[in-house]
């Protein structure tokens, strides 16, 4: 099958971007979208121009590093899959398909379909883990968990942090990726101690980002290509009015004043 | 952190401000409708209901006060994180599809900002009472009192087509915003999950159908004749066939 390409083409974060149009020819159409975009990139540097950059790395659906807004909608027409696990049967010979990088301010452009999404990494270091060892891989019932918490945790725990939730919300808001992370060790014993401090440092940092507000109209859950649930937003929201509460109350040793 | 510095400095305080300060307005608008509905019954009744209200005095004006608070609350909150959404995606995508999202919730500005402009017309028409934008006749309660004739007020000015209209306009979309607002409202202040908002945004929809259908009414028997001017001293006033005032006044000549 044969597709154009109407790609994104952008030097870096301070020039202008614009479309170009690029010809896949002769494409199977069992291979993924990045696979195509391979193909595109053999026949630009072998006419010696510049490749298209796009984020790739595991190619199985597990990492997150793929991005890029497929013809208007992150990770492309199929849900519940990234960007790397589309595949060129999902279009039709000779379409047109518009990609372009995700957008917004706290995912600034790195160069064409590459965006810097470091801020997720922020938002992680300010809380998106537990503070004491853990150990090694404990054996599997020594803390009893029951199965529900358990399969929460786990959906939570699918996210694979690719900035499709930022780039489908209207406000570019990170709340889906944010309470996914925090819900996901709240919800578990080895969590639930940092809980409280988790939550409101998780959000701060995620407000300092520059994403948007939530308007609770769950584009993120649609596109997420772990399809995690808006369930989780009104958790870290109850959980973050908690912690608020709670703060407000907290006795502190005299030594801090 | 100071509860103040979450509530109107953090992403998801702001939020919570927009739910609580929408809530708040759900209760008032509700009450307000049933009282309104009076205008169903006989004149002395929504004459009576709003000369209680005045009595109330300074208890009145601290609701009032409340009130506005609260709506200035809703609208600053809602003008900061319209504008922080704006400034979170300075360029737009070329083509963005729209997922899931209600066109309702996508339209809560809009319908937002109408809604202000109504309010400011209708305290003006109705609780400041301008000269010019209505009649505002006396009357007085079947026990003498001496009261304000709101009952006249109101047919008055639903006689107006245009007036009604625009009434009837402006709670359509205060409903079409409450349709998204009340499942939203939920979801912000943390207290949502799936089944629940399935069965919440059912409710939220009948919610704010019953409530425009309400609304709608009043204007509507106007309109339709079904409600009348009842006052004698009000212009539009219709003698009924058979009418005591008249049949006095022919006795005397
Ligand atoms: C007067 C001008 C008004 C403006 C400009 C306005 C604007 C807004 C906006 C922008 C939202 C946020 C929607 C979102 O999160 O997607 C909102 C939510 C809401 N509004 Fe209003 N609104 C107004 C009046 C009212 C009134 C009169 C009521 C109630 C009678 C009301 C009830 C609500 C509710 C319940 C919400 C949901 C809160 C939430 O999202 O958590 N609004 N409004
Ligand atoms: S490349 Fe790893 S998820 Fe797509």
């Amino acid at each position: 099958m044969n597709v154009t390409i109407r790609v994104w083409r952008q030097k870096n974060d301070q020039s202008e971007g614009r479309f170009e149009d690029h010809e896949a020819k002769d494409l199977n159409p069992n291979m993924s979208f990045l696979e195509m975009l391979d193909v595109v990139n053999e026949d630009l540097t072998n006419a010696g121009k510049d490749p298209i950059a796009f984020a790739h790395d595991c190619r199985e659906g597990i990492c997150g590093t793929c991005s890029c807004m497929i013809n208007g909608k992150p990770h492309g027409p199929e849900s519940g899959v990234a960007t790397c696990q589309t595949y060129m049967r999902s279009f039709q010979d000779g379409d047109v398909i518009v990609v372009e990088p995700f957008r917004a301010k706290a995912f600034p452009i790195i160069k064409d379909l590459v965006c810097d999404r470091s801020a997720f990494d922020s938002i992680m270091h300010s809380g998106g883990f537990i503070s004491i060892r853990t150990g090694s891989a404990p054996d599997a019932n020594a803390i009893p968990i029951g199965k529900e918490v358990a399969d929460m945790a786990m959906d939570a725990a699918a996210c694979i942090g690719c900035g499709a939730c930022v780039a489908a919300c209207k406000n570019s808001s990170a709340m889906l990726f944010v309470s996914a992370k925090a819900g996901q060790l709240n919800l578990l014993p080895q969590g639930k101690p940092e809980k409280d401090a988790r939550v409101l440092n998780m959000v701060a940092t995620m407000d300092e980002a520059g994403f948007g507000n939530c308007t609770n109209q769950y584009e993120c859950s649609a596109a997420c290509p772990k399809e995690i649930s808006e369930e989780f937003i009104s958790k870290l929201n109850r959980d973050y009015l908690a912690a608020s509460v709670k703060s407000v109350f907290k006795a502190v040793p005299s030594t801090m004043g | 952190m100071n509860i103040l510095q979450v509530l109107f400095k953090t992403s998801i305080g702001k939020k919570v401000l927009m739910a609580v300060t929408g809530l708040i307005m759900v209760g008032f608008i509700v009450g307000h409708l049933i009282g309104n509905l009076q205008l169903f019954a006989p004149p002395e009744k929504i004459n009576a209901y709003a000369h209680f209200l005045e009595g109330l005095g300074p208890a009145l004006w601290a609701i009032r006060a409340f009130l506005l608070l609260t709506l200035a609350l809703h609208v600053w909150m809602a003008i900061q994180l319209t504008l922080e959404n704006k400034a979170a995606r300075p360029k737009d995508y070329t083509s963005q599809q729209t997922l899931r999202a209600s066109y309702a919730s996508r339209t809560m500005r809009l319908s937002g900002f109408i809604v202000l402009a109504f309010l400011i017309y209708h305290l003006l028409h109705f609780t400041v009472r301008i000269e010019g934008f209505g009649t505002y006749p006396h009357t007085t309660l079947l026990d003498g009192t001496p009261v304000r004739d709101v009952h006249s007020m109101m047919v008055f000015g639903f006689q107006n087509v245009w007036i009604s209209l625009f009434y009837i306009i402006s709670v359509g979309l205060l409903s079409w915003h409450l349709s998204h607002g009340l499942v939203s409202m939920f979801q912000t202040i943390g207290l949502q999950s799936r089944a629940w908002s399935n069965f919440l945004s059912k409710l939220a929809v009948l919610f704010s159908i019953l409530y425009f259908l309400g609304n709608a009414a009043i204007p509507g028997a106007v309109l339709a004749g079904v409600v009348k001017i009842e006052n004698p001293e009000v212009a539009g006033y219709v003698c009924p066939a058979k009418c005591a005032v008249c049949e006095a006044k022919k006795a005397k000549t």
